[in-house]
């Protein structure tokens, strides 16, 4: 007994920081004020059966998007920690060792767990009805890389309070990483949390491949494909491509911590620097991963605003191809340092910069679109007009960072923090929050408050800019990436990029309270085309969208689909044509396969194969049911689609 | 799912099948039980390795049966290219010498692990 109390006060919660108590108490709380809400209102069936075991890829899409706003809110209290641990010299906030383990969550939950379900959610919600499908390839699939994205960011996120949180950086490098200098469960929380999570994330990557490719409506053809499908299509190619690189990189890594293989370490014939090598093999894609959807929102948005079609249109495609192969040809440059020598450090400099060009291609093209278009600002454009010269900043010093001699001058010090942010923020975060706004009646029905959402728009924006662009500078002056402590010289700027993270965190909370605003006040919807300008097939259906989404679809002749039918007076709803309409069932099963994984690989984090191997047994029987589940969905009757139709049209509808 | 709608006796299968297991046999016997030097031993079962994935694509996964061959070719290509990235790519890159144990490595331009394994 006493033996256990031990280990369970001395192992296994994290104990001796009041942050974490703090933190502790905060999360118990909040998950008892969740439970005693759903039980009052006795919405627990509701939520099981409404959103849990949907297949439904417009409530995927939504809870992917509400997971990631809540990691944003967690990597952000994260980011706030470390600026207020660096904005004076001698600050004693946070330890060194709780600073290394919070940049280290910051940036994978940021990436991993924030930036890519927030795109995600949105390529869900958005592209079957941009296509005209009714839902994705696989709808059971989609369900179960929900589960498994949202087991796998359970996982990591436990890691701070029980057993601790994993140090090595989000990149995680070897040695460091490995079980000589870093025993005991942390690393093991990010080698299982990310390679849970990656089967979601691979499983998206080949439905949104299959449904593109099969599910769109005749008439779309693939060059008449709305500009953020192929944005999808894309990103789905390069997550089938990269992905599988992490996963084995994390399998062989998770052979070395807990089988005792010595692949990454420095005794025996391990190659540290394999790790680096196959690791960023898998980030440079990803990067791409999180910037290609958000171009793809940026494209939509400003033709939508500008009352355009978009601006060479085939060069933009094109331009993503491009930088799908060249995304794969660059990895190298995140170590130049390594010295692998003239040869290698100039071919991978070349290749960087090559990037640059298709990327410039993309920006002329949004500018082109803008050029005479009788544009109006709404928020979601607002962000998509801030993003183009704030994301220029970011990739002009990418070029800077590219050529490998100058890189060993910035490598590793805050230039490289501002830059990766400059791109990430301004690109990636920009374009979550430009889609989020913009689809958001069609999502809920009613819009965010356009007054909040100016406001949060400019505090974040020059929040944005007061933070990181001393970075660049802190860079020049020596400041070194993931340091806890500043010398006295870099206070006055360090401090400036803290007040700069404050007005963000001011910004953020105006558009949290802003969600709440216009839950309660805002005007509902009452017709299908919110914005007034839809130009895609997303803007046709009705405001709520019926499950099913499109009752009838027209021929389409042209691109812009919704354009042309506004023109000839078409809806979604023909009600000479209207037949029944077959649709996939709810299941269960995902979220327990997924629940079964989680135990296992919980087990395995802590080695403890008792648990591990019941984890993967149950894991297998799930799967056997699901084989032997016959379920072959329901039938709307033509009835009900009428009632629903002209409920959402009003009645006289034709 | 149903598009395997043919009744007939699925002989395809079944030489593909038998095919597998006698590459596969032999892959095994060229590395086990041959004394050939390492070079041919490496040859050899690569070439058994491609005719091998040959088999598989079109007796098992009816590369040839669709109607979107041409997608079908286009993934695989690339895919072979990533492949020959990731491969040749991490070789070229990992061989700058660190790797040579026992002298002080970083930078020096021998190749890994100096010859002597
Ligand atoms: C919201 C405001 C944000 C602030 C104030 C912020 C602040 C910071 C700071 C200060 C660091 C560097 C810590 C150090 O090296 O000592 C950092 C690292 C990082 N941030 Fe952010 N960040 C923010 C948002 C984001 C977002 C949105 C992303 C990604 C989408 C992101 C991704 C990263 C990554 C990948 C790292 C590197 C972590 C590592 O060194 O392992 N950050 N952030
Ligand atoms: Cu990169």
């Amino acid at each position: 007994m006493e033996a256990f109390l031990d280990f369970f006060f001395g192992e296994f919660l994290v104990t001796g920081q009041p942050l974490i108590y703090g933190a502790m108490v905060s999360i118990a709380l909040g998950s008892i004020t969740v439970i005693a809400v759903l039980t009052y209102f006795k919405a627990w069936g509701w939520l099981w059966r409404e959103y849990i075991t949907s297949v439904d890829h417009k409530k995927i899409g939504i809870m992917y998007i509400i997971a990631a706003i809540v990691m944003f809110v967690r990597g952000g209290i994260d980011a706030m920690m470390m600026r207020i641990q660096t904005s004076l010299p001698g600050m004693t906030f946070l330890d060194s060792q709780h600073y290394n383990e919070i940049f280290t969550t910051h940036g994978t939950i940021m990436i991993i767990f924030m930036a890519m379900p927030f795109l995600i959610g949105l390529m869900n919600f958005a592209v079957p009805l941009q296509i005209g499908a009714r839902d994705v390839a696989f709808p059971f699939f989609n369900n179960l890389s929900f589960w498994s994205f949202a087991f796998g960011l359970a996982l990591f996120n436990i890691s701070f309070i029980i057993g601790g949180s994993p140090d090595a950086g989000w990149t995680n490098y070897a040695p460091m990483a490995g079980a000589e200098l870093n025993p005991g469960p942390a690393i093991n929380y990010y080698l299982l949390g990310l390679q849970l999570s990656g089967i979601g994330t691979l499983g998206t990557g080949i439905n949104f491949i299959v449904t593109i490719l099969k599910m769109r409506a005749p008439g779309i053809t693939m060059m008449r494909l709305p500009i953020f499908t192929w944005s999808t299509l894309i990103t789905a190619l390069i997550i089938v491509f990269a992905f599988p690189i992490l996963t084995v990189a994390l399998a062989l890594m998770t052979l070395d911590r807990i089988f005792g293989a010595k692949l990454f370490t420095l005794a025996g014939e391990g190659m540290p620097m394999m790790w680096a090598n196959l690791f960023w093999l898998w980030g440079h894609p990803e990067v791409y991963i999180v910037i290609l959807p958000a171009f793809g929102i940026f494209s939509e948005v400003i033709s939508t605003f500008a009352r355009k079609q978009l601006f060479g249109y085939k060069a933009m495609v094109y331009a993503m191809v491009i930088i799908a192969l060249l995304s794969f040809l660059v990895w190298v440059h995140h170590f130049f340092t390594m010295g692998a020598g003239g040869g290698v450090n100039s071919f991978f400099s070349i290749t960087t910069m090559l990037i640059a060009v298709p990327t410039g291609v993309k920006i002329f093209n949004w500018l082109g679109t803008m050029y005479r278009g009788r544009i109006t600002f709404e928020t979601p454009m607002l962000w998509a007009l801030a993003f183009i010269p704030n994301f220029v900043i970011g990739g002009v010093t990418g070029v800077m960072l590219a050529m490998a001699a100058a890189d060993y001058q910035y490598h590793n010090t805050y230039f490289l923090v501002a830059h990766f942010h400059y791109v990430l923020i301004a690109g990636t975060v920009f374009g979550c929050f430009s889609g989020l706004i913009f689809w958001y009646p069609k999502m809920f029905g009613h819009k965010l408050n356009e007054k909040l959402g100016k406001i949060f728009f400019w505090l974040f924006m020059i929040g944005f800019n007061v933070c990181f662009l001393p970075m660049y500078f802190l860079g020049f002056a020596g400041m070194p990436r993931r340091t806890y402590t500043i010398e006295p010289e870099w206070m006055p700027l360090s401090l400036t990029a803290t007040a700069g993270a404050f007005m963000m965190a001011a910004g953020f909370a105006v558009f949290v309270y802003s969600i709440y605003y216009s839950f309660r006040y805002a005007e509902r919807e009452t017709q299908g085309d919110s914005w007034g300008v839809g130009r895609t097939l997303d803007w046709a259906t009705a405001t709520p969208i019926p499950f099913y989404n499109f009752a009838t679809l027209p021929e389409f002749d042209s691109k812009d689909a919704y354009v042309g039918m506004k023109d000839k007076g078409e809806t979604t709803y023909d009600k000479s044509k209207v037949e029944e309409i077959h649709m996939p069932s709810n299941s269960g099963l995902p979220f327990f396969m997924m629940l079964a994984l989680f135990i296992a690989s919980f087990g395995l984090v802590w080695e403890w194969f008792w648990m591990a191997i019941p984890g993967l047994i149950m894991f297998f029987i799930v799967m056997g049911i699901r084989s032997f589940d016959y379920n072959e969905g329901f039938h709307v009757s033509t009835k009900e689609i009428h009632e629903i139709e002209q409920a959402a049209r009003g009645e006289d509808s034709k | 799912m149903s598009s395997h709608s043919e009744s007939r006796f699925p002989i395809k299968h079944l030489i593909g099948y038998i095919a597998s297991i006698v590459l596969t046999g032999a892959a095994a016997w060229i590395a086990l039980g041959t004394e050939l030097p390492m070079g041919w031993i490496v040859a050899g079962i690569m070439a058994l390795a491609i005719i091998q994935a040959g088999i598989q694509l079109f007796m098992f996964m009816h590369i040839t049966e669709t109607d979107s061959g041409g997608i079908q070719l286009g993934n695989m290509i690339y895919a072979f290219g990533i492949a020959g990235i990731i491969v040749l790519g991490s070789i070229w890159v990992m061989s700058f010498g660190y790797h040579d144990h026992g002298t002080d490595g970083g930078g020096s331009e021998t190749e890994e692990h100096g010859g002597d394994h």
